[in-house]
């Protein structure tokens, strides 16, 4: 997508200082107002979903969120709801520290030796410090850019998380109607019913991609955390994704960090912008691709950078 | 000057390749002019007459048991060398030190193994794998002594071939497996050894050529002689005991050793020579399983 905007152009406001919008205000505000809501020239992409589900519960939210590495600031004071029932797509040119913020969720971004925290995220009011890690990760789960099934067969994929979490191993028989549920759920189940056995490695692209989700979504997570899910994958199969991802978000909260606008406007109901560390708008997507408040969202969204 | 070039590659490639044939014709011929079946049922007899001699059924047998014994130990002590260097490797300079103990080992000629292996079982803690004389001199070659010491032959190919592959798995796997609420141990065991397997397993395969082949640590470490039990336990008496191999049989009758049966040694060369290029084999075929599975990208 990015080989198809024009040539960067530097057009960076020097003077005005970065403000960073205190997000659930923001969208109170720009509700009040109803901007209209015609898109930018480069966003002409249909939107894939019908509406915004109203007044999703809000799951997961950081609170003056900071993450270091060593001393370099990855992602600034970024304040941000996670809500069920929503799509909430972070977009923003590469190293902005969108990826890191969605990793900073599961607290993977702590296998990083020298990456540190400042701030609160919490999940279902709770801190996420509280909890065990594992039980964490298991509730908040995620799917990664390169699809990455584990070199093993369709069914011990989607039974991984499921197996271990009691002491005793399930037998298969038990953990059969669990997989097939979350092979449903990943829109999967009728392509590969046949043979749950097939070695997981030789699927296609595609195929990993949603047996990663059915894989994540077995383990009953409440938010799912999806980076860049569609980047390595053909068009045919990002549109399938796209209708699933659309789909989860009655069952879970989605997060999913994309470099690719339509696809944020084409399926999220809220979108972040971020921008060298910061959270520069946070709004609905029609008000971030429609009539953005912040001159920088203006100029990212009409291809000026990125 | 590049045709030049070019010519001396293509020869030296086809001048390998008339070398294999060349031995592999050589023992062939050698090998089934002398072999018959009798040779590989019957154990060795001393006897000046070689048509008394017996066949070389002890020496395969032995291969096999000091192959099994190398192998069994070092493909978990491998395994899990691999894993911490390339999964923990804290603190740096522990780890930079287990990686120059491993080519260190790799490098050790097997002779100067054998001698040090000989001086250390003959300590009289180790007296339990051997056969220990009256007054208490351990005497220090067994199955199970020489068998240790076959192992550190494996041993560095089997930490190179899972290390290599442990390090080939992109770092996003094993994330998945974190994002999925798994430990680091759980991903180790359910991730990454499954995905290593194949090289395990060609690793392995390439140690037991190693260990089949070799000679300096049978002759020393475990006597060369017939199979000899020590003791009356069955299966561990023959461990603690003496015997011999393909290898040094070879040897012994050979115009060089003291027998005199060419003939025979031939023949125990031949048979060894299959066992050898039949592991080979295996090794190719599970690369080639290992492409088909490997297919992560970044």
């Amino acid at each position: 997508m990015e080989g198809m905007m024009p040539p960067p152009i530097r057009r960076i406001v020097v003077d005005e200082p970065a403000t960073v919008v205190a997000a659930p205000a923001a969208t109170s505000q720009t509700n009040g107002s109803t901007p209209s809501h015609s898109s930018p020239v480069s966003v002409t992409a249909p939107r894939r979903r019908a509406a915004s589900l109203a007044g999703g519960i809000e799951r997961m939210a950081t609170h003056d969120l900071s993450i270091l590495y060593g001393d370099k600031a990855a992602v600034k004071n970024v304040s941000l709801p996670v809500r069920q029932g929503e799509v909430l797509a972070l977009i923003g040119p590469s190293g902005c520290g969108k990826t890191t913020l969605l990793r900073s969720l599961n607290r993977l971004v702590e296998l990083t030796a020298t990456a540190s925290r400042q701030g609160r995220i919490t999940l279902d009011g709770q801190d996420i410090d509280a909890l065990e890690v594992t039980q964490l990760r298991r509730r908040v789960s995620m799917v990664f850019q390169q699809p990455n099934p584990f070199p093993m067969s369709v069914f011990d994929n989607v039974a991984y998380a499921l197996r271990e979490q009691a002491r005793k191993r399930p037998r298969k028989s038990e953990l059969g109607p669990a997989v097939a549920d979350a092979l449903q759920r990943a829109g999967l189940y009728d392509e590969v019913a046949a043979d749950l056995a097939h070695p997981a490695l030789r699927l296609s692209g595609g195929q990993q991609q949603r047996l990663c989700i059915a894989r994540s979504l077995a383990a009953g997570p409440e938010v799912l955390l999806l980076d860049e899910p569609c980047s390595a994958l053909d068009p045919g199969s990002t549109e399938i994704i796209e209708d699933l991802i659309v789909r989860l978000r009655e069952e879970v909260a989605v997060v999913i960090v994309t470099h690719n606008l339509q696809q944020a406007y084409r399926i999220a109901d809220h979108v972040g912008f971020m921008y060298l560390g910061e959270l520069v708008e946070y709004g609905p997507a029609e008000q971030i691709f429609g009539s953005p408040q912040e001159q920088r969202t203006q100029e990212y969204v009409s291809g000026a950078f990125g | 000057m590049d045709r030049i070039g070019l010519g001396l590659c293509w020869a030296a490639g086809i001048a390998l390749c008339l070398i294999a044939a060349a031995i592999v014709g050589f023992m062939l011929f050698k090998g089934l002019q002398f072999l018959r079946p009798d040779l590989l049922v019957t154990s060795p007899v001393a006897s000046q007459d070689q048509s008394k001699s017996g066949g070389f059924l002890d020496p395969m047998v032995g291969t096999l048991i000091l192959t099994t014994i190398g192998t069994a130990v070092a493909v978990p002590l491998g395994v899990a060398t691999a894993i911490w260097l390339s999964e923990y490797a804290r603190p740096f300079w522990l780890a930079r030190a287990v990686e120059s103990g491993v080519d260190i080992i790799a490098g050790t000629p097997s002779i100067v193994l054998a001698i040090f292996g000989l001086i250390i079982f003959q300590q009289s803690f180790f007296g339990f794998l051997s056969f220990t004389a009256e007054g208490g001199a351990v005497f220090g070659r067994s199955f199970l002594t020489a068998g240790l010491m076959m192992s550190l032959i494996a041993l560095p190919l089997i930490v190179a071939a899972t290390r290599e592959a442990l390090q080939s798995i992109p770092g996003h796997v094993r994330e998945a497996s974190y994002a999925l609420g798994k430990s680091k141990s759980a991903t180790i065991r359910r991730v990454l050894i499954p995905a290593a397997r194949p090289a395990i397993g060609t690793g392995a395969a390439l140690g037991m050529g190693r260990i089949a082949g070799d000679t300096a640590i049978v002759v020393i470490l475990l006597g060369a002689t017939a199979l000899q039990a020590e003791g009356s336990t069955p299966l561990f008496g023959t461990l603690r005991g003496t015997g011999s191999t393909l290898t040094s049989y070879v040897y012994n009758n050979s115009p060089a050793g003291e027998g005199n049966a060419p003939e025979k040694a031939y023949a125990a060369a031949f048979v060894l020579l299959l066992i050898v290029i039949f592991l080979n084999f295996s090794i190719d075929t599970i690369a080639g399983r290992r492409k088909m599975e490997a297919a992560w990208k970044g």
